[in-house]
């Protein structure tokens, strides 16, 4: 096949973009997720931080990404091909997304597990700790497998500011007008987006035991 | 022994929710707080672990002001048994159970030890303990919460109507087992109810409560039945407070009547023989009451084959001799002959009595009481 | 070189009156990029409404569709873009920007559907059964069901997903212009490919990114509003509360809501 050709080919600039893709995709993730989780748990605890806070990452993940590609050179003062603009940009986004996530899953849990964890005598750390967070996993893991996938995805964009990852396939397929690059490139995002999702599942699915008994019954 | 001196509690908005409680809930005994929505009772509850916090006034755990005690340690020294156990989805049975042991820092492998002990305890089967909450009934739930409660050993266990989500028989159930607990384990209860009838059947000492957070009365369930303190307490008793006090009174040595039992199996016709006024009661072979058996009118050729259970008259219910004037009455009103059935101990058959004996005997009682009263009323007033 | 990656020039040439006017002016790219997202939004809402009503509403195929929703986000909506260039443009044999345009739509419509289509049949779905009882129990059909109480419930989540695909479509919108199309991306691409010059490179090319991310926000505050205004009073608010062990699923709200992606 005619993929399986431009692949062999090309196959330590693929391999090396893919890399690229991973990282570029994966750290963002991580990042975004930890910032997200303090900034989360205050405006879930605090009533009046959540409607600003959840506006303003609204507006934040309102901006295209290319835009923010472009800007961001401008304030970091980098080069516009260098991969930290999409590394910032992306751990904007996942931060936007997921600091309304983890606030709901936070708040979808059950007021009776924390006032019966407070009445117990858990300090207020305990019981973050100990049974809201436990909790809030699967909501949690929901919002990480949907910023993982968008943050593959979105990656690939950055091929317009020459950033290699997986991305420049699909330029490359755009100037030469060939369709092997474009669907190998199609592939490995798809394959890597899925990848991140399974394991984010299966991690998830690992933390929370009771959940799948509950649904044996 | 735990005490609530002038305690208040007023919301920004105005609303007063408990107005100055005086209230003593002595050690080793269960106390419940019981009145219509609104009345506080839950709000009192949730100051002594100070989920809420007092607007005025003390409360104290035995010596100790509780407003002194950081809230953590505080609660971490009290069981606290809701509605709905409120048990963690996300740990098993077993681990819900330990989870203060775990908190105060026990090891796991005995705070789960004792775990097991305590779900043995409540009555739930050691296979139980690898299980989530949410593959439980209501009732087994509830019993988790309360073993949950018990597992660190505190002196003092807060129950915010704990069995009033689930059904009657089952509800029935756990306070008959709760009782027993207390039995064995003696611990300060207090405890919150609506249900009036689970107040009287569970406390040692009820406390009414009235709409705007004020004590109605403070008595014995006993007292409180015979001698409500004003119209609203004698409205929330409810009626049947005269039959309901007979509850409380043993019913002493009754004039047992001795009669003929018929075994099961025995043949008809001759059980015919034994019976009076055309019934005869039917034992098993350990002397144990099964039912009534009715003769009359039963034509002489339809007499034959054994005894068997179907054949029976189960309306009656069955008085123990240690029981009550209550159980005693109920005995000789249920039962299709008229002749209430007595057991012992055991559930063997003792002997029967009729309604007109045991009312009798509350009469006695009752005019005993009436004496008693007006000779102290007289003393107190020499 | 970094000295030229400066603000400095931005609103010199924002300030310019000649760039904001002309066919390769400002306003006459908002206006494309405008024009490429009703399209496609409107089509999309053609398609996915009734769809998610019926689904909705009988409440079959819901997991197909789901599942399907969930799998269509890992395609990256560029390199799609891409593929169907590539693949369609050189069969469209005419003038202007249809060879481009279409795939382009085609590919837009495939990103607005699963957000539209998604919230609608979970907008109907969560519909308090008893009230979807109630309205059987009076005598409506089916489609009276549907339109008179399931719609009107529904709406609040219809509404957040179209806002949801709308933004979706104009973060895309501007990546189109690498394929040559216009929209307010012509001047991030035009301005990387002359990123040197103080005039139409960088400069232009912030001014670009700052008028886009304008477009979208404004675009995200009609929504906002006619959320406010369209909505029937007694349903605003009326989410159905998330119960204790249903937390994952009926939070679906929140992460799809949240499918709003910049492409």
């Amino acid at each position: 096949m005619e993929v399986w050709n431009y692949f062999r080919n090309n196959q330590s600039d693929v391999l090396h973009w893919l890399w690229n893709n991973a990282w570029l995709a994966g750290v963002p993730l991580v990042v975004g997720f930890l910032l997200a989780l303090p900034i989360g748990y205050l405006a879930s605890r605090y009533r009046w931080i959540y409607p600003p806070t959840v506006t303003a990452t609204g507006l934040l993940y309102t901006i295209p990404s290319l835009a923010l590609f472009i800007l961001l050179p401008g304030v970091l003062h980098t080069k516009i091909l260098n991969p930290l603009n999409v590394v910032v940009a992306l751990t904007i986004y996942t931060l936007a997304l997921l600091v309304r996530v983890v606030a709901d899953a936070l708040n979808a849990v059950p007021d009776e597990a924390r006032s019966t964890a407070t009445a117990m005598g858990f300090t207020p750390r305990q019981r973050l700790v100990g049974v809201e967070l436990p909790l809030a996993v699967p909501v949690i893991a929901a919002g990480l497998r949907v910023a993982a996938v968008s943050n593959v995805s979105l990656v690939s964009v950055a091929a317009i500011i020459g950033v290699p990852q997986l991305g420049q396939l699909f330029t490359a397929g755009f100037q030469t007008f060939s369709n092997a690059p474009i669907l190998l490139g199609l592939l490995l995002v798809i394959l890597l987006a899925l990848a991140f999702d399974a394991v984010i599942l299966l991690v998830a699915r690992a933390l929370t035991p009771w959940q799948r008994v509950a649904q044996a019954r | 022994m735990i005490r609530f001196e002038a305690v208040s509690k007023i919301y920004p908005d105005g609303t007063v929710a408990v107005d100055h409680l005086d209230l003593e809930a002595p050690s080793g005994q269960i106390t419940v707080l019981v009145g219509p929505s609104g009345c506080g009772k839950t709000t009192s509850l949730r100051m002594i672990n100070r989920m809420i916090e007092p607007t005025s006034g003390r409360i104290w755990l035995d010596d100790r002001d509780t407003a002194t005690v950081p809230p953590a340690q505080l609660r971490r020294g009290i069981g606290y048994v809701i509605q709905h156990a409120g048990l963690f989805p996300h740990r098993t049975v077993v681990d819900n159970i330990a989870t203060v042991p775990f908190l105060l820092g026990q090891d796991k492998r005995s705070a789960r030890e004792r775990a097991m002990e305590l779900l043995d305890q409540v009555g739930l089967p050691a296979s139980f303990a690898k299980r989530y909450p949410a593959q439980l009934s209501g009732g087994q739930q509830q019993r988790v919460g309360v073993a949950r409660a018990l597992a660190a050993d505190p002196p003092v266990m807060l129950m915010d109507e704990p069995f009033s989500a689930v059904d009657p028989v089952v509800r029935a159930q756990l306070q008959d087992e709760f009782l027993r607990l207390q039995h064995e384990l003696g611990k300060t209860i207090v405890f919150v109810t609506h249900d009036i009838d689970e107040a009287i059947k569970l406390g040692d000492r009820v406390a009414v409560l009235r709409i705007g957070g004020k004590l109605a009365q403070l008595a014995s369930p006993a007292e409180l039945l015979s001698r409500p303190a004003d119209a609203f307490v004698a409205g929330f008793v409810g009626r049947d407070r005269g039959y309901r006090a007979l509850g409380f009174t043993a019913a002493g040595s009754l004039p047992l009547r001795q009669e003929a039992t018929v075994p099961l199996g025995l043949d008809l016709s001759e059980a015919a023989g034994q019976a009076e006024d055309g019934w005869v009661l039917v034992v098993d072979d350990e002397n144990r009451p099964q039912g009534w058996l009715a003769l009359t009118g039963v034509a002489q050729e339809a007499l034959h084959g054994p005894v068997t259970p179907d054949l029976l008259n189960l309306g009656g219910t069955l008085a123990t001799v240690e029981g009550t004037l209550r159980a005693a009455l109920d005995a000789a009103l249920s039962s299709p002959s008229g002749r209430g059935v007595v057991v012992d101990a055991d559930g063997r058959f003792l002997g029967t009595v009729s309604a007109s004996q045991v009312l009798a005997r509350i009469e006695e009682q009752a005019s005993a009481v009436r004496t008693a009263r007006s000779a102290l009323a007289v003393g107190s007033e020499a | 070189m970094e000295t030229s990656l400066s603000f400095a020039n931005v609103l010199t040439w924002l300030n310019d009156p000649a760039n904001w006017q002309g066919p390769d002016g400002v306003i006459a790219r908002i206006g494309e990029q405008v024009y490429y997202a009703i399209i496609a939004v409107v089509i999309a809402v053609v398609i996915a409404i009734p769809l998610g009503l019926v689904i909705g509403h009988t409440g079959r195929g819901v997991v197909v569709v789901a599942g399907m929703a969930n799998a269509l986000r890992a395609i990256p909506t560029f390199g799609l873009l891409i593929y169907l260039v590539v693949l369609i443009s050189p069969r469209i044999h005419s003038r202007g920007d249809l060879p481009y345009l279409l795939p382009t739509e085609i590919v837009l419509v495939l990103l607005a559907i699963p957000p539209i289509l998604t919230s609608t049949y979970a907008g109907v779905q969560n519909v308090d059964p008893e009230v979807r009882d109630a309205a059987k129990g009076m005598g409506m059909t089916g489609s009276q069901v549907v339109r008179k109480v399931e719609l009107p419930n529904a709406l609040p989540l219809v509404l957040s997903g179209t806002r949801s695909a709308t933004l979706q479509v104009i973060a895309t919108a501007t990546v189109a212009a690498y394929v040559t199309l216009g929209g307010l991306g012509r001047y991030l691409v035009d301005g990387l490919s002359q990123l040197n010059d103080p005039h139409a490179g960088y400069p232009a090319a912030v001014a670009g990114a700052i008028l886009v991310a304008l477009l979208a926000i404004v675009a995200d505050l009609l929504f906002a509003f006619a959320q406010r205004f369209l909505v029937p009073r007694g349903v605003s608010g009326r989410f159905r509360s998330t119960a204790k062990a249903a937390a994952p699923t009926s939070v679906s709200a929140g992460p799809m809501e949240v499918t709003v992606g910049p492409s």
